[in-house]
């Protein structure tokens, strides 16, 4: 078994709503509601969901951009909620992060030399000329010219731009990537591009990777283990063929049903499935969800697979698969 | 609504609070007081010490503060040191002039400065919206007292054609002939000094149009077949004016203070003009009454733009 | 002669050329289409290809003094291009509607939603204020808003996206067009609001019996919801069928190159996906001679290609541009290397 790069445990990021007269707390967006989850060295670990699920939420704790309200990240043993050990570790080093708009996440008055060697400076003492190496090998590693490193980021295309996130991002020889969305805006022979790219990088590097991302396609080809994250809560955790030949959640299937299919022969038939899958999501929803509409805990199925639905209805849902 | 209006009013008291001690630190810093100017080689320093002690300057500051603020409550802003006149009625007058001065300039700048703005806007980079470009950058360069001076010159000094300085005449009689005199005598000051604020505005207006005519809802609006001029009246240039209404607080306020060059320049008795003569003067108890006025026009101001756009903008209305 | 009854727009070698630099290069390059009854046509490419400037093209929204358009739209023997604007107007909204890709900006955010539907009515019929009303109240049931009543007094930054873009097609829809285009329509949403927004349009498609064209970049999409599709690449259409025909025996290179960088969520192998060597050229510096695809399958000799080439009618109703389908074949494990 591998071993195990990044834990999450019960993780929550709560956004206080403050209402009433005095603007006080009442409530909270619980955007990401106790989830656990740990990714294993050198894997890719898929983390889907729709807008507001808590998966962008989810990334930005990990790389701490965004402030933990309880849980834990554990990384080499020790809590990296906490500043204090993130800097013991070098976590800010060793994890990185690639953003879906590649435009806005790249300055555009510095030219790609100063964007890819920043965290070099941050983290490295390394001469000028040692730095520019390094910022060559870097350009080498994702396929761009050698003579990019005097152009400024509008210069390059979408798929480009995403190209230089990721060297920008592997420049401190991280342990793990936290991909947001890396493909969203690039058109499909860019995208193409740029997954590849990533996986050889990894293969590479020995590197992991979150991979957060809407598309199942996508993260069905990049990934061993999935997440599906709904409401904040994780509804099911699984290996690629769980969770896309064996969907025990509901709403896993209204995902997967509800994916554009390139079948033309079975589009009625898929639209039938998808429409039958719909009313059933719709029917019952305390069969689904508890009594405050929040998603159940998880249930082990199988030593991989996980489902958060309460027991008996996993007992059902599997009498009705034999 | 009524709710985050009362909160708003009620975060304004601690800011008052804070505001007001400033002002009355700031001032009791400042070198010398009221009498330092009597002192000369004549002058009693028994005499200047108990009329220190009877106006009670040598009182701690915040026996002095309270007893300031007090009198406050009770529509008493002291005695003006200089003029021997209660501050209260001394700057209720000028305040007048300047309220009238202010809200004819308000007018004009508005009536100049919406359509320049929009016919920049539509007319983007074409002659119109260049001239109005030259114009804007020439009236946003031009210190303000440059151009009122070139003003008085011109207008008053070599054509004649409005007095020189003053607010109203002093052998005008009667209601029409007091309003007549009065309006002769600002308008001049109020052109020059709303040609002056209208840079801004204009720069707004111009912008949002621009951005706007691109937006993706105008394109729905065309799409849906309303007639161009509907389509430039009713969806780009509503949105348009939205900073233009977030502003409108910051151009009362800004005309406050923007009214002590042009009032000097005019020797026009208002507000601006009495603030910098009770800085020269030493005048005090004038000076902290008016720098508290502004600070809470500021502040209304603020609320006024706040409201103003919470009316009119769907996405930051309050429930 | 039952066919062309039931044209009910016909492209004839449109251009559409922007200004760039004091010239005009052209955006669509050539253009024939022909939209019928009850048709949903998908024009799918990547970005740049000039799929959404046939769309502005078709509805006249376009930047009127640096575009040109030459060639023929017609409508009911109405030639769309260069029609007067006045004219125009009348046959926006009434005749041809319109759905954007963004829902959120595609709505003025200072409008009720209701009152921008109602504008619509109000331009095209002779609705009074409380027969609009009603008409927007029906709308808002046909494209299944939850409650109609009070999403009418609701601004767009109250609803979600799924909801809004019921609201934009609502608009498109209000007076029964003949023609609804759709740019893009389900980009900005999820997968699973995405799937109700594409069957809502065919339950509309099916009850009006108009014609649809799909603007899209998506495979997936054409798939599931096209009856004819056009694949574009650089201004140009380089293939065209019916769905089955695009999806199951495709032939022009850029049809099976993109087919084949697709991931699924149904493919099995994890190895690389196919990638397009090089990358579209830009609207300046596009090839306007010989095969505009030559340059990104540089291993197929030249002489495959024709000089200019035109569209082949390969079988009935299946037309593909330049004869190098015949000799293409994928680069053998072409991976990474880009």
């Amino acid at each position: 078994m591998a071993k195990e790069i990044l834990q999450i445990k019960d993780l929550r990021v709560l956004f206080p709503i403050r209402s009433g007269f005095w603007n006080r707390i009442t409530d909270y967006v619980r955007a990401v509601d106790g989830i656990n989850f740990s990714i294993e060295e050198g894997e890719t670990y898929g983390l889907i969901g729709e807008s507001g699920s808590g998966k962008s939420t989810t990334g930005k704790a990990i790389v701490g951009v965004q402030k933990a309200t309880s849980g834990q990240i554990i990384y080499k043993g020790l809590d990296v909620t906490q500043a204090r050990n993130r800097k013991k570790l070098g976590y800010n080093k060793d994890v990185q992060m690639i953003f879906q708009d590649s435009m806005s996440s790249l300055n555009p008055r510095k030219r790609i030399e100063d964007i890819i060697a920043e965290p070099i400076r941050n983290f490295e003492d390394l001469t000028t000329d040692e730095e520019r190496q390094r910022v060559q090998e870097l350009l080498d590693i994702v396929g761009m010219p050698s003579d990019s490193i005097y152009k400024f980021p509008h210069e390059f295309s979408g798929g480009q731009r995403q190209r230089i996130g990721v060297a920008r991002a592997v420049a401190t020889n991280p342990k793990l990537i936290v991909a947001d969305e890396p493909t969203s805006a690039l058109d499909l022979s860019v995208q193409a591009q740029v997954l590849n790219f990533m996986k050889h990088i990894q293969q590479e590097y020995n590197i992991s990777y979150l991979f957060i991302s809407h598309d199942l396609g996508v993260v069905k080809h990049m990934s061993e283990n999935i997440a599906i994250m709904h409401r904040g809560r994780l509804v099911e955790v699984g290996t690629k063929d769980e969770i896309y030949k064996h969907p025990m959640h509901i709403y896993t299937k209204r995902l997967l049903s509800a994916i554009p299919k390139v079948d033309v022969e079975h589009r009625d038939e898929n639209k039938r499935r998808r429409e039958e899958v719909e009313a059933e999501f719709q029917h019952d929803q305390k069969k689904w969800y508890d009594k405050d509409g929040r998603v159940f805990p998880l249930q082990q199925l199988s030593p991989t697979h996980w489902v958060a639905l309460p027991k008996k209805e996993v007992q059902a849902q599997l009498k009705e698969e034999k | 609504m009524w709710k985050t209006v009362l909160r708003r009013f009620l975060i304004m008291i601690p800011q008052l609070i804070i505001l007001s001690m400033l002002v009355f630190l700031l001032a009791k810093m400042m070198p010398g007081d009221p009498f330092t100017g009597m002192i000369n080689p004549n002058s009693d320093a028994k005499e200047i010490a108990r009329l220190r002690q009877v106006y009670g300057l040598n009182d701690h500051w915040w026996v002095q503060y309270c007893r300031w603020v007090g009198n406050m409550f009770h529509g008493d802003l002291g005695q003006s040191y200089i003029q021997h006149v209660p501050v209260a009625s001394l700057i209720w007058d000028r305040a007048v002039n300047t309220f009238w001065l202010s809200l004819l300039t308000v007018l004009l700048t508005y009536a100049i400065a919406i359509p320049m703005g929009i016919t920049a806007g539509r007319h983007q980079d074409e002659w119109q919206d260049q001239a109005i470009q030259v114009f804007n950058y020439i009236t946003f360069a031009v210190p303000g007292f440059v151009f009122y001076i070139l003003g008085i010159w011109l207008f008053s000094f070599t054509l004649g054609w409005f007095p020189i300085s003053g607010s109203v005449s002093a052998s005008a009689s009667g209601f029409w002939g007091v309003l007549g005199s009065r309006l002769y005598h600002m308008i001049l000051p109020a052109i020059l000094y709303a040609l002056i604020t209208t840079t801004t505005i204009v720069q707004y207006l111009r912008t949002g149009i621009v951005d706007n005519k691109v937006e993706d809802y105008v394109r729905t609006a065309r799409s849906k077949g309303v007639p161009e001029n509907v389509v430039f009246n009713k969806h780009i240039l509503r949105n348009s004016v939205l900073p233009i209404v977030a502003f409108l607080g910051n151009t009362i306020t800004g005309l406050l203070s923007g009214s002590m060059i042009i009032e000097s320049v005019f020797s026009y008795p208002g507000m601006g003009k009495l603030f910098l003569d009770s800085i020269s003067q030493r005048d005090y108890t004038t000076l902290t009454a008016l720098i508290l006025l502004f600070g809470i026009l500021t502040l209304l101001g603020n609320l006024i733009s706040d409201i103003l756009l919470s009316i009119v903008d769907p996405r930051i209305r309050v429930k | 002669m039952d066919r062309q009854k039931d044209v009910l727009l016909d492209i004839q070698h449109l251009h559409t050329g922007y200004r760039l630099g004091g010239k005009f290069y052209d955006a669509a390059d050539d253009i024939n289409l022909t939209l019928k009854k009850d048709e949903i046509l998908a024009i799918v490419g990547e970005s740049g290809c000039g799929k959404s400037t046939i769309a502005a093209s078709i509805i006249g929204l376009y930047d009127h003094k640096n575009t040109k358009v030459t060639g023929d739209i017609l409508y009911n023997e109405l030639n769309l291009v260069g029609l007067n604007e006045n004219l125009f107007d009348k046959i926006r909204g009434n005749n041809i509607g319109m759905i954007f890709q963004d829902p959120l900006s595609s709505l003025n955010p200072l409008m009720r939603v209701g009152d921008q539907v109602a504008e619509t009515l109000y331009y095209h019929t002779d609705m009074n204020e409380e027969q609009r009303h009603a008409r927007v109240i029906e709308l808002f049931n046909q494209v299944g808003m939850p409650k109609p009543e009070e999403t009418y007094a609701m601004y767009p930054h109250e609803l979600s996206g799924g909801l809004r873009q019921r609201v934009v097609i609502a608009i498109a829809i209000a007076c029964k067009p003949e023609i609804i285009i759709a740019d893009e329509p389900t980009t900005a949403l999820d997968v699973t609001i995405q799937a109700q927004i594409l069957d809502l349009l065919e339950d509309i498609q099916r009850q009006s019996h108009s014609g649809i064209i799909l603007i899209t970049h998506d495979l997936g999409v054409v798939a599931e919801t096209a009856d004819e599709v056009a694949v574009m690449y650089a201004g140009q259409i380089v293939e065209k069928a019916d769905v089955k025909t695009i999806f199951e025996h495709p032939l022009h290179p850029y049809t099976r190159s993109l087919l084949n960088s697709m991931p699924q969520a149904d493919d099995e192998d994890a190895a690389d996906l196919h990638v397009i060597q090089g990358t579209v050229p830009s609207l300046k510096n596009m090839p306007r001679t010989g095969d505009r695809f030559a340059a990104r399958i540089p291993w197929i000799p030249a002489s495959a290609h024709e000089a200019e080439p035109v569209m082949h009618e390969v079988e009935p109703n299946h037309f593909v541009r330049c004869t190098c389908y015949k000799e293409f074949h994928f680069k053998n494990e072409e991976g990474v290397q880009a």
